[in-house]
């Protein structure tokens, strides 16, 4: 518990974690899977797993947008900025992404143009001060980001804006969580769910995790006592056998999402029939592309995208990583050939990814064993 | 990518009713506030909680404090200020 004395609410956290102590049975092994990639890097960086009991785990999930990006994306993406008319937008996030022949920092440095944006408005204006040139944003996110694209694809619009396009890789949460749900290697008893998705998508879309599965989920905030709440309430679900949608971050989260985000979604993009993820395969119906009434602005339309697909090492066990199969030190590239420095599977591309995560704070700190409570 | 900023209204336009200037740490910057205001309208000294140029929720000023004080916990707080000092959309 080295940590918790510096928390504003020491007090509060010691009674969770004694009452997640008197709710974990000790005759049961508890899997919980954190959706969110912020959730993830919150547990590592605070040290969260030493807080609980060896008999609960915690499975850190595909909520990094980063991570499950395939490859073949980033490459496709970055053929386009091999054509001079083209600045291809980016969030930092994605600058040190690798793709097959290297990240779009490599690339710019090499002569293409790839710019850094903080938002999807920034692209928008530099179309504007660009009138000859065509400016791509590579979109990329979970549902907190993607109404930002879809309201910067609406003003596109309204400005007639005809040099700015979007190379659209938004995915959806619900058709991941499913598909770890579907798999046969599957062993998670509940989830912590993701916040800021949460405040666009709201509880609801959670439900058949809870009816269907019979899983508990909890939408839960970033705080140290508001992960150790969610788990509380997560155990007490478990306990009483009732599987339910509950929601800690009550203090951001609507229960029905946000309404004009939700719109904004709608109106300007449609499923993808599937999409690849890393680390998980095709997943069907979990990803957004641009509707036909804004396929003048989809980049896919008006470039040439080679479409090009990069198989992941089979070496690296991203997926089992994934699904709570492994732990991330568990796997055989671990710290070896896979690096944050290196990565070679997705996981250890972000600070967000599970393993990056491991790598950042329990490797380097030496807390190896305490990190990997339940292993 | 999960990055959220608490920011506090300082400006609003009746002109530009979908932008609102907000401040963080005394960087002041113009946001787009369209996902935030078709309920309550806004007021200068409401907060906000910011993601990639975008409010994305309405939060308490109790909130937005501890949404701040944990960005510093996680080593993330100089990284929100940057974010928030790049938009550029603003400044024409």
């Amino acid at each position: 518990m080295k940590y918790v004395d510096e928390f504003r609410d020491a007090q509060l956290i010691r009674q969770a974690a004694a009452e997640i102590r008197k709710l974990a049975r000790p005759d049961k092994h508890f899997r919980l899977m954190e959706v969110c990639g912020g959730h993830t890097h919150a547990i590592y960086r605070f040290a969260l797993a030493d807080l609980l009991p060896g008999n609960i785990e915690l499975v850190h999930g595909p909520g990094c947008p980063v991570c499950v990006l395939p490859m073949g994306r980033v490459d496709d993406g970055l053929s386009l900025a091999s054509d001079p008319k083209v600045i291809l937008t980016v969030f930092g996030d994605m600058m040190r992404v690798p793709g097959r022949t290297g990240t779009p920092l490599e690339h710019k440095a090499r002569g293409a143009d790839i710019r850094m944006v903080y938002s999807p408005l920034d692209a928008l204006k530099l179309a504007r001060e660009n009138p000859d040139r065509e400016v791509v944003f590579f979109a990329i996110g979970f549902e907190t980001t993607a109404p930002s694209t879809a309201l910067t694809l609406r003003q596109a619009r309204a400005l007639g804006l005809r040099n700015f396009s979007v190379f659209c890789n938004h995915v959806t949460i619900i058709p991941a969580i499913r598909a770890i749900l579907d798999s046969p290697g599957m062993r998670i008893d509940a989830f912590i769910g993701p916040g800021h998705v949460s405040t666009v998508i709201g509880c609801r879309p959670y439900e058949f995790i809870t009816t269907r599965y019979g899983k508990p989920l909890v939408t839960s905030g970033f705080e140290p006592l508001d992960v150790l709440q969610s788990i509380v309430m997560i155990l007490r679900q478990l306990d009483s056998g009732i599987a339910r949608v509950e929601n800690q971050y009550a203090r951001v989260v609507p229960w029905e999402g946000n309404i004009p985000a939700l719109k904004a979604l709608a109106e300007v993009f449609e499923l993808r029939p599937y999409f690849e993820w890393r680390g998980l395969g095709f997943i069907s119906q979990s990803a957004l592309r641009l509707n036909d009434e804004y396929s003048e602005w989809d980049a896919e339309k008006r470039f040439h995208v080679p479409g090009v697909r990069v198989t992941d090492p089979k070496a690296a066990q991203c997926g089992e990583v994934l699904k709570g199969v492994l732990k991330p030190h568990q796997c055989k590239l671990f710290g070896r050939e896979c690096t944050p420095e290196k990565p070679v599977g997705a996981l250890m591309v972000s600070s967000e990814g599970a393993c990056a995560a491991f790598h950042n704070y329990a490797v380097r700190t030496g807390a190896t064993t305490a990190a990997s409570t339940g292993s | 990518m999960c990055l959220a900023i608490p920011g506090k209204i300082v400006e609003l336009f009746p002109d530009q009713p979908h932008l609102a200037v907000i401040e963080v740490s005394g960087v002041r910057r113009k946001v787009n506030v369209d996902l935030v205001r078709d309920e309550v309208p806004l007021a200068v000294s409401d907060w906000l909680l910011i993601h990639v140029g975008f409010a994305m929720s309405r939060i308490s000023a109790e909130y937005a404090d501890e949404q701040m004080r944990l960005l510093t916990m996680l080593g993330e707080a100089d990284q929100a200020i940057s974010e928030l000092e790049g938009y550029e959309f603003d400044q024409t």
